[in-house]
């Protein structure tokens, strides 16, 4: 039988209700996995007895008859969550020891469907980046390798711990949050399916904050099944975050038909931007082929402001953020720099316990919240935003859903681009516009490059569509039959 | 108008008023811990009230109630949108760094307070705006030599920023028209008004210049706690101008401090580098909409405020507008007078409570709502003075006795014998003695020295300890003495 | 814009973060990358546009008033840096 770590969430499900193997011989062989991977740095925190209490648990309720929607399925979660009593660091050392009273709803939510938790993950910190490498931990490394060519490359980010140890068969799946592309651009490089779910449709109670009008959490899966299963679970009206849509959550399994028949795919014109490679524009042409095969009708739409979007989000999120890391000040929690007076201890903390991207977008946002900037820059960008949104809803009139590449390159190698900040900021020029709009989108693995590395396929929904996205997802994911190895695990180490 | 004199001359003074209301709710604005004065440090904080990562807040439908039963009270415009902004700086009781509160868009815009002056006559002071938003937590700097104890529990009670015009021009006026919005807050249950406990805190806006000249440059004296305070901080600050002026200086815009000990203000370190708020949208939130059903409910459930409380008695008991305005000042002392003048000759009630019962309350420095005597007890008296059982004199000392004892008007009566004589055979016998022992003087007066009436009267009072009705005193003497 | 040493200090202070005197310059020219790019959105013309501050379509939920929380001093000062007689402690502040 196939090694424990290389099941899907679905099957493993099935095997345990069918007590092929138990919850406790999952989780060991996860948490073997998770040792086997420290060398790709995915994990910050590994939490091997919770995991194995909570099979334990797992398996009397199986024994009963019981097993809820995940139980005794081995998670990851992205270091970002507030977890009880497990250090939570957002991946800066200004968190440092920081051991949470409280759980996240998203994944109270899950360990009360049954789920098994086997860690926390790495990130960019304070979900700052595409690429992991600005965690005060040093960068999660992608378990892909380029064909011949042994450099360390990116996980993508800022969810790379996630979708690393994912990719790398050390969790079946692992929550990530998505504020400008975090869950989809790390899924496309790691070769795994990342879904970013409409704004609200996860609560934000207990995860780090970056950009609160941005941040949404998402499930990291290998297969679009195990992202609806997850979903299902993390998903819900949360009446402790206001911005909580107070919607019932559908039976999203239930929404993989596998076809297509009478509904429109959207193709954005404006997504063909310079500087794309040629293959991934040919990926992406092969999935408009199909999504006709399953029934679909492609439409050319357009959404003008796309361009646009990059500068908008790196005004309005850094603003946000440098609101929300106002917190950081050595006072109730995390670290504290001694100082003479309250600003030195201030200035002292926050000097040494941000890193410098966090730093650079706590004084962009700064800059562009101050006297007289306001206006030029905030406003601007929130005038933007309106327009993006509309460009989405305007074209959402022709088309059904949307289907776009997920970044404009694969993987790239660890200090790449790393001396040009606006270089690493267009990873997401095709994952940004969405959360500008607050849209659902999911990344599938659709191909390979010339180099050997996984691309992705997005497609993009209505607002609270998150079915339609799971079904054209699940529609690619047939179609592409993607079952390629990462180098990190290739020859079925086990 | 009054003005200050200068070297060079008089000077006005411009005043406008920032008040922080604390909301009465039993919860915070956006949290569930209590909001109750006096607890342990720390004790009555949450998770969110510390900005502890990830936490978010969630708005008190009561604590809107309340700005909006406020906004009607005030007669103010409310705002069925308003929006919640951020206001940020760092502080050591401002756990998340920035300040929940309302700036572009609050919650009630213009509104108005009627001041009575004391000449009787009124003046109009505009209110600009009210907001909803969170109190900072208290820090103690004199509890230990090198570091500042910070609690949080006051960190996220509700706050109503109150803020008026610069309508104001004398301290006399601005006290007053703290007192007036106080009773206004009690009136509505908004606010306790509870300036010691901190639940009614005031900045105040105070610049001067030459009348009619465009306005100064003012400087703002943070969280004075008292309307005494007030009235001295604007004083003392309003001379400091004036002399740093005449002396050839300019006023800088500054943050000061009230130095009660001192009575002086002073510039407030903490906020010597120009602040830049950097307010914008709380992305937490979104924007605050009412239904105007919800608004004209409260409306309509507002309790008689003070102005219109003070024109029915004017109207209905038809007191001065000097009595009837003290009378309502305070929600208690109304219905005191109220419940006393039921029935009853509403002057003579009116003089009683304003006169004897709260010289006895100030005596004793209690508040009505605990008069050792109540308005009924004080409504038994009146009645044994208008049935002539005790007369108006001897009512003050029954009044004394009544708040010593606590005892019932008729029962002090009874048990001194102060019950009033109207027998006039009694009061004839009494006269007949007075004149037999002041022959003379009897004598003088019918030689046409009427002036001796009063000693007449005063003599039978006397005989008769008091009680002797003095209607009937008049009309007997006058008959006998004629002869 | 092109950011001068002179405002990236002022941001500093502003934000609370110590820069040293020797990294401003260096800051300045990032932070002004940053910022020219970010203003190629002069080029679309957004008068009459609302801005937008979020995304959901929805208004403020209200809670009732009700004493749900609080009452967990240790819970809220167990991760403090520094702390005496259940006060946080910081660096004495004069006002
Ligand atoms: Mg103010
Ligand atoms: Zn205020």
């Amino acid at each position: 039988m196939t090694a424990l770590t290389d099941l899907t969430i679905a099957e493993a499900r099935d095997g345990l209700r069918k007590k092929e193997f138990s919850a406790g011989e999952l989780a060991e062989a996860h948490v073997a996995a998770v040792e086997r991977a420290r060398p790709l740095k995915a994990y910050i925190t590994e939490t091997p007895d919770r995991a194995r209490d909570m099979a334990a648990g797992a398996d009397a309720r199986l024994a009963r008859g019981e097993g809820r929607a995940l139980e005794g399925i081995p998670l990851a979660i992205k270091d970002l969550f507030c977890t009880e009593g497990v250090e939570t660091t957002a991946a800066s050392r200004i968190l440092g020891g920081f051991k949470p009273p409280y759980e996240s709803t998203v994944t109270a939510n899950l360990w009360s469907a049954g789920a098994v938790m086997l860690g926390k993950t790495n990130l960019d910190e304070f979900a700052m980046g595409s690429s992991t490498t600005t965690s005060a931990y040093g960068p999660s490394e992608n378990p892909w390798r380029r064909r011949g060519d042994n450099r360390p490359l990116v996980p993508g980010g800022s969810s790379g711990g996630s979708s690393a140890a994912v990719a790398a068969r050390a969790a079946m799946g692992a929550t990530g949050t998505d504020t400008g592309g975090s869950i989809r651009q790390p899924a496309g490089f790691s070769g795994i399916v990342g879904l970013k779910p409409t704004y609200g449709r996860c609560s934000r109670w207990g995860i780090v904050a970056f950009a609160s009008s941005l941040d949404q959490a998402g499930p990291m899966t290998r297969t679009v099944r195990d992202a609806a299963i997850m979903l299902g679970a993390m998903a819900g009206h949360d009446p402790k975050d206001s911005t909580s849509a107070p919607l019932p959550v559908p039976d999203y399994e239930a929404a993989l038909t596998g076809e297509l028949r009478g509904l429109k795919v959207g193709i954005p014109r404006e997504y063909r931007v310079d500087g794309m490679a040629a293959e991934i524009e040919q990926l992406w042409q092969q999935g408009i082929a199909w999504l006709r095969d399953a029934g679909a009708t492609p439409v050319e739409i357009s959404l003008p402001m796309t361009k646009y979007a990059l500068p908008a989000y790196y005004i309005i999120a850094p603003a946000e953020a440098s609101s929300n890391l106002a917190r950081y000040d050595g006072v109730r929690y995390g670290l504290r720099v001694p100082g003479e007076s309250l600003d030195e201890m201030y200035e002292a903390t926050r000097a040494a316990g941000f890193g410098a991207e966090v730093r650079r977008r706590i004084l962009i946002g700064t800059y562009v919240l101050s006297a007289g900037y306001y206006d030029a820059y905030y406003l601007k960008a929130q005038q933007l935003r309106t327009l993006i949104a509309r460009d989405f809803s305007n074209a959402f009139k022709s088309c059904d859903f949307i289907l776009a590449p997920t970044a404009p390159s694969a993987a790239f190698a660890i200090g790449e681009k790393a001396d040009d900040p606006v270089a690493m900021y267009l990873n997401d020029v095709f994952t940004v516009p969405v959360n500008l709009a607050g849209l659902p989108g999911i990344s599938v693995p659709a191909g390979l490059s010339s180099d050997g590395l996984p691309l992705g396929l997005q497609v993009i929904g209505r607002a609270f569509d998150e079915a339609m996205v799971l079904r054209a997802g699940d529609v690619i994911e047939r179609a592409a039959r993607f079952t390629h190895k990462p180098a990190f695990i290739a020859g079925g180490k086990e | 108008m009054s003005l200050i004199e200068g070297r060079t001359g008089s000077w006005e003074v411009v005043i406008g008023l920032e008040v922080h209301a604390q909301v009465i709710s039993q919860a915070k604005l956006f949290s569930g811990a209590a909001t109750a004065f006096g607890a342990e440090p720390n004790t009555q904080v949450s998770t969110v009230d510390a900005a502890f990562p990830g936490m978010l807040p969630v708005i008190n439908r009561y604590c809107v109630e309340q700005a909006v039963r406020t906004g009607l009270g005030l007669e103010a415009e409310i705002n069925l949108v308003s929006v919640f902004d951020r206001k940020n700086y760092f502080y050591a009781d401002l756990p998340a760094g920035y300040q929940i509160s309302q700036y572009k868009r609050p919650i009630v815009g213009k509104g108005k307070i009627v001041l009575d002056m004391p000449d009787g006559t009124t003046r109009e002071i505009g209110i600009t705006r009210l907001h909803l938003e969170q109190d900072a937590g208290k820090s103690l700097h004199d509890q230990h030599a090198e570091y500042t104890y910070v609690d949080l529990n006051r960190s996220g009670i509700a706050l109503m920023e109150i803020v008026s015009e610069p309508d104001l021009r004398t301290s006399e006026e601005a006290g007053a028209y703290l007192k007036k919005l106080r009773s206004i807050l009690r009136y509505l249950g908004t606010c306790d008004g509870n300036m010691e406990e901190g639940s009614l805190r005031c900045d105040c806006n105070v610049s001067v210049r030459k009348p009619g000249a465009e306005l100064g440059t003012r400087c703002e004296i943070k969280n004075v706690n008292s309307i005494r305070y007030v009235m001295q901080a604007i004083e003392h600050e309003a001379r400091r101008q004036i002399e740093v002026i005449e002396d050839g200086g300019k006023i800088e815009q500054e943050t000061r401090l009230f130095d009660a000990g001192r009575g002086v203000t002073r510039p407030m370190r903490s906020k010597e580098h120009a602040h830049d708020y950097r307010y914008f949208p709380d992305p937490d939130l979104l924007p605050l909409v009412l239904d105007p059903k919800a608004v004209e409910h409260i409306r309509r459930e507002l309790p008689e405020l003070p102005d219109a409380k003070k024109a029915r008695f004017i109207r209905d008991y038809k007191l001065s507008p000097y009595d009837a305005g003290v009378l309502v000042g305070e929600k208690a002392s109304a219905d005191f007078y109220e419940a006393v003048a039921k029935g009853r000759d509403p002057k003579l009630a009116a003089n009683w409570v304003m006169g004897d019962l709260f010289g006895a309350l100030n005596r004793l420095n209690v508040e009505v709502e605990s008069s050792p005597v109540s308005a009924k007890a004080l409504g038994e008296l009146i009645d044994l003075i208008t049935d002539n059982t005790v007369s108006g004199r001897l009512a003050k000392d029954v009044f004394a006795a009544m708040v010593e004892t606590g005892k019932s008007a008729a029962v002090i009566v009874e048990e001194r014998g102060l019950k009033q004589v109207t027998d006039t055979g009694a009061i004839e016998a009494a006269i007949d003695a007075v004149m037999k022992a002041q022959v003379e003087k009897v004598a003088e007066y019918r030689s046409g020295k009427d002036k001796l009436f009063g000693f007449f009267v005063g003599q039978v009072m006397k005989a008769t300890q008091g009680k002797a009705n003095p209607g009937l005193v008049n009309e007997l003497l006058k008959k006998k003495l004629a002869g | 814009m092109a950011l001068d040493k002179a405002t990236v200090a002022r941001i500093a202070t502003l934000a609370r973060i110590k820069v040293p005197e020797s990294d401003l310059e260096h800051l300045a020219k990032e932070l002004s990358g940053i910022l020219t790019w970010i203003e190629q959105l002069r080029e679309v013309d957004t008068a009459g546009v609302e801005p937008m501050a979020s995304v959901a379509e929805m208004t403020l939920p209200m809670r009732e008033d009700h004493v749900t929380d609080g009452n967990c001093r240790d819970k809220i000062l167990s991760n403090a840096p520094q702390q005496a007689h259940g006060f946080f402690l910081v660096p004495k502040v004069v006002e």
